[in-house]
Formats: C-alpha cells, structure tokens, sequence
C-alpha cells in the first residue's frame, strides 16, 4: 500500500469524524440544557456544555409537568397493537398473493399496491369524517382501525415468501398441511428477518406519527409521547422554559433511540433494501 | 400422522371438483382461503384508501364546514378559487423550495459521507450509525430541538456563528430565512437516508470494474466519474423520487417550528390543507386542495418514471 492511500485515509477518517460530531451536536446540546439548573444557565452566553450542578431533577419536573406516563402507554399500547394486526393481516395477504390460486388475483394485487401511492394527506379529510359518524374520534379506535391493513408490509413480506422453495410447500401438503399450517410452520419461519425489519420500520413510523394524532385526539387520555410533549410546550413548564422541554424531548427519543441501536442491522438493512419513505 | 392419515387427506382433497374459469382450474380450498385472508385487508383498504379517495373528491365539489347535516353543493367553484388564491400558490412555490433544497443537500451530502464510509477507515460502523441517527427520531420531538437551536439570542446556532464573529438571522421569525431553517434541519435529518442507500448501491459495484480502472491508470475522480457515479444511476434515481415524494408532504417541522409564518414565508401544500379543513373548518376547500396535491405527487412519479427510461443505467 502507498503512503498517498494512508494519507488520502487518515484525511477521510477526520472528515467523517468532525462531520459526526457536527451530526451529534444537536443531541449534545438537546441533553445538555436538559441539566441546567436554571433559567439562567439556560440563556448563558456563551453557553456552558457542562452544567453545574448537574440538574437530574429537571426530568421528574418535566415527567410530571404533564401525564406523561399517560402518553408513554398510548405511544406503547398503539404502536404495538398496530403493528401486531399489521404483522398478522400482512403474512396473510401475502401468502394469499404468493402461493394461492384464485381468479383476479393479479387484479386485487394491483388494488393494494396502489394503496401505496395514495399519501395520507389525501385520505386525511374523509377519514376524519368516516370516524367522527362512526363516532370513533377522540378513542383508541381512530388510533388503530385505520392503520389495520398494509399495502408496504403484504408487498414486503410476499417477496420473502416467495423465496419459499415450492419442494417445502409441496411435501407439507402431501403430508396433508392446511393453508394456515404452511404459513405458520414453513412460511413464517423461514421469513423471520423480513418480519422483523418490517415490524421495527413499522413501529417506528407508528411511534413517530404527529399529524394523525393531532387530528383525532383531543384530551391528554389519548395523546401519544409526540403530540403529548407539543401539548405541554403550551403549559406552565413550557414556553421557554427550555431546560423542561429538552428533558421531555429526551425522555420521547429515549424509546426509539434505544430500539434503533438495540436493532440497527435491521433498521438499516431494511431501509436500504426497501428504501421506502425517504424522510 | 400415520401414513393411512395422510393417504386420505390427499385423497379428500383431490375428490373434491375443481373450480373452472376460462380454463383455468382453482382448487376450492385456495379460493375459500384467499376470500378468509384478504377480506379483513380489502374492508380497511376499501374504506379508508378506496372510499377515501371517491369521497375527497365529492366534497371537493361542496362547500362543507363539517357542521350541517347536508352538503351545500358549489360545482368547480373551489377548484376555480383555488386557482386564483395566491395562498395556495405561494404554498406550492413553498413546497418546491423546501423539496429542492432538501434533497439536493441531502443527496450531494449523503454520497459524499456514503463514498467516504466506503473506505477502509477506523470506526465505520460507529460512524454510520451517528450519521444515520436522526433519520430515526421523532420528527414532533426533533422540530422542538431545533426551535432551541434556532432561538436568535440563546441558540446553539447563533452562538456558533458568534464564534466567527457573525451575528445570526433570527431564523425561524425572520421571512427570509425560517425556510433556510426548515431546510437545514431537513438536510440534518435526511442525510443518514440518503447515505444508507448510497452505501447498498455502492456495495453492488463490481469491485474488479474499479480494480481494472485503476490498473488502467484511472485516477480517483476518473474512475468516480466514468464507473461509479454512471453505475449508481439507479440508486440516485430512486432516492431522488423518495425523498421527492416525503419532502412534498412535510407537516410535522412546519406545524411546530413556524405554522407557516412569518408572513407565509413557510407554508407548505400540506399546511395549508391542515389549515384550511381543520382550522378554518372549510371541509369541501381543504379536500380541495388536497384532490390537487394527490395529482401533483402522481404527475411528479409518473415523470420521474418517464425521465428514468432516459438517463438511468441499469446493468
């Protein structure tokens, strides 16, 4: 190896690592006035990066300045509800377009992958209206019925399934196999990475979701962590009392920072392998 | 089960006649099981895609305020106002700049980082998952990080250009610059994306295509020029219509960070639709506007598609 390659390298090497500690301030600073002590360290100039004393209690003051625990069980208890009957309907609808034979199926399959050029924005309006007759706004319900079928995870999970070899299937049903016992013991199985990737990009999308929300809830029973941590900007700890708001903000990233580094490959895989929504 | 078990399930299944279509047989068993798997799908599809889309362009035709008990009927008069209100216009522009600028930083960013983590350099995996991280996060939660960051007296930002002995804008209040700042945090936020599939698309070059060039005396921008950047056509090609198609459809930073202001500087289609149905309560002009934004998106994919038969290089 030349000496240009280790030059041309080690410069590489100390781009990417400032332009990371660029990409990283944002948080540093997100955590650091989250410790301040008062308001006057908050507007100090130039800013302190070390807080002193160290603040913790601004996190309990911020956990309690609004139901916080509330929002935490709704991001919770949504989330995963959607994304189990998404996980279920999914394997279903693509084991039916992968390794079922009915007429218009070709059709149908057409149907649900137009599903994924229509924005929600679009569907934003009527929805409203659907579940407000339903008399559904303001509930859980609105939070998951609408969410219960997926176009991304029926065409996601059907290219895993169709990676099945046809041997599998064929001895399973010799062996006397229903449909439902051929999804479960040879199809699901043998697709566990795809059906991870797309729970965890599911999820996050769902834990993430702001506009929706707002839209539909109004009271702090149903608020999940995102729109619940906008609510409280408007109360007596809010404003610019940005110490609580940067320990709020904290305590709304925590979960999905820990599950994207606790499940990065996937998260990551699944991004460059699907690469839907760009941001 | 015993084989004499199994002998008889083969044999019910095939005692049962098959279904004929056209010439094409269908085993009962696939169609009645198919019906069971897919109809709790097409019942939420068919309701809130399906039923959805028909019933936005009704109300599109109306003048509803989700108050009365009927739907006062207006004809195109929306689409005719709509045509002539300079809010919707200056939303639209809005939009465009906010795609632009996004995605073009983003993208010449994110395939820098992507060619640069492609190296065999220390750390790669550490620092492909900083770069990637913000992507991930709450976009409610982050907008609220970056209004601290863009407060024009307290802010990190103001207070890193002080160091170079610039005094800031005031960002997000200022009409000529809350945009520049919806795009930076974009940029920021965006960039781990573009970089990810820079990197997969990277990853299936053919590494003795490079190795050949190089042998041939191809210098670095050479061989990025004539073989890498061409062969990734395709990957450019495909993050520029993803991130086209979710920058159009940015809400989250524009309702926290500025709602549109100052003086509509940052008003984007999706705001706007916000503003008018759920703000403003007009239904009918809000399904409006968004009956014209669903067209915009798939006008834009169907010239992407058009414009990819043109340029794009697959192998």
């Amino acid at each position: 190896m030349r000496i240009s390659d280790h030059l041309y390298r080690g410069i590489i090497f100390i781009v990417l690592a400032a332009s990371a500690v660029v990409v990283l301030l944002p948080f540093l600073w997100m955590v650091s006035t989250s410790l301040k002590p008062d308001l006057r360290a908050v507007y100090q100039f130039p800013p302190q990066w070390i807080p002193d004393p160290i603040a913790w209690e601004n996190y309990p003051k911020a956990w309690n300045s609004a139901p916080f625990s509330r929002y935490l069980f709704n991001s919770v208890f949504t989330s995963v509800t959607v994304v189990a009957i998404q996980l279920i309907n999914g394997c279903l609808c693509a084991y039916a377009f992968s390794w079922l034979k009915f007429p218009g199926r070709d059709w149908l399959f057409l149907l649900f992958l137009a599903v994924l050029m229509v924005p929600n924005e679009v569907t934003i309006v009527p929805n409203y209206v659907t579940l407000s007759r339903a008399g559904a706004l303001n509930s859980y319900w609105a939070l998951i019925v609408p969410f219960m079928a997926t176009a991304f995870g029926t065409f996601l999970i059907r290219q895993a399934f169709l990676q099945v070899p046809s041997d599998l299937v064929d001895a399973a049903v010799v062996d006397g196999a229903s449909h439902l016992q051929i999804l479960r013991h040879i199809m699901i199985p043998l697709s566990v990475p795809t059906l991870l990737t797309f729970m965890l990009l599911n999820f996050s999308w769902r834990w993430n979701d702001y506009f929706w929300v707002l839209i539909v809830t109004n009271s702090d029973l149903l608020r999940t962590l995102p729109v619940g941590v906008i609510a409280m900007r408007a109360g007596p700890e809010g404003g610019s009392n940005w110490h609580y708001m940067m320990a709020a903000t904290v305590i709304v990233l925590l979960p999905i920072l820990a599950l994207f580094i606790a499940a990065q490959r996937y998260f990551v895989e699944g991004i460059s392998r699907t690469g839907l929504r760009g941001g | 089960m015993s084989e004499s078990l199994r002998l008889q399930a083969v044999k019910s299944r095939a005692a049962r006649p098959a279904l004929q279509i056209g010439g094409t047989k269908y085993a009962w068993s696939h169609l009645w099981v198919a019906a069971l798997f897919l109809t709790p799908s097409l019942i939420i599809f068919g309701i809130f895609i399906y039923y959805a889309l028909g019933f936005n362009i009704f109300l599109s035709t109306t003048s509803w305020n989700f108050l009365t008990p009927d739907f006062p009927s207006v004809g195109f008069d929306n689409y005719i106002r709509l045509f002539n209100d300079a809010r919707f216009w200056r939303a639209l522009g809005n939009t465009a700049v906010f795609a632009i600028g996004t995605i073009s930083f983003s993208m010449v960013l994110g395939l820098l980082f992507a060619l640069m983590l492609n190296e065999k350099i220390p750390a790669r995996g550490v620092l492909r998952t900083i770069f990637f991280t913000p992507y991930v996060t709450t976009t409610a939660a982050v907008a609220l990080l970056w209004v601290w960051i863009f407060d024009p007296r307290y802010g990190l930002l103001n207070a890193a250009l002080a160091l170079f002995g610039i005094t800031g804008p005031r960002w997000l209040t200022d009409q000529n610059w809350a945009m520049t700042a919806l795009i930076i945090m974009n940029v920021w936020k965006t960039l781990g994306y573009t970089m990810v599939i820079y990197l997969a698309g990277l990853q299936s070059i053919p590494r003795d295509l490079l190795e050949a060039a190089k042998i041939d005396g191809a210098g670095r921008w050479a061989s990025f020029r004539y073989i890498t950047f061409p062969l990734l056509s395709p990957t450019t090609f495909f993050i520029l219509v993803t991130t086209l198609l979710s920058a159009f459809q940015v809400f989250d930073q524009v309702a926290i960070m500025t709602q549109g202001g100052p003086v509509g500087s940052t008003i984007v289609l999706n705001y706007y639709i916000y503003e008018q149905a759920f703000v403003n309560m007009r239904a009918g002009y809000g399904a409006t506007i968004s009956t014209i934004f669903f067209l915009i998106l798939l006008s834009i994919t169907v010239i992407q598609v058009r414009l990819s038969r043109r340029w794009v290089h697959y192998q």
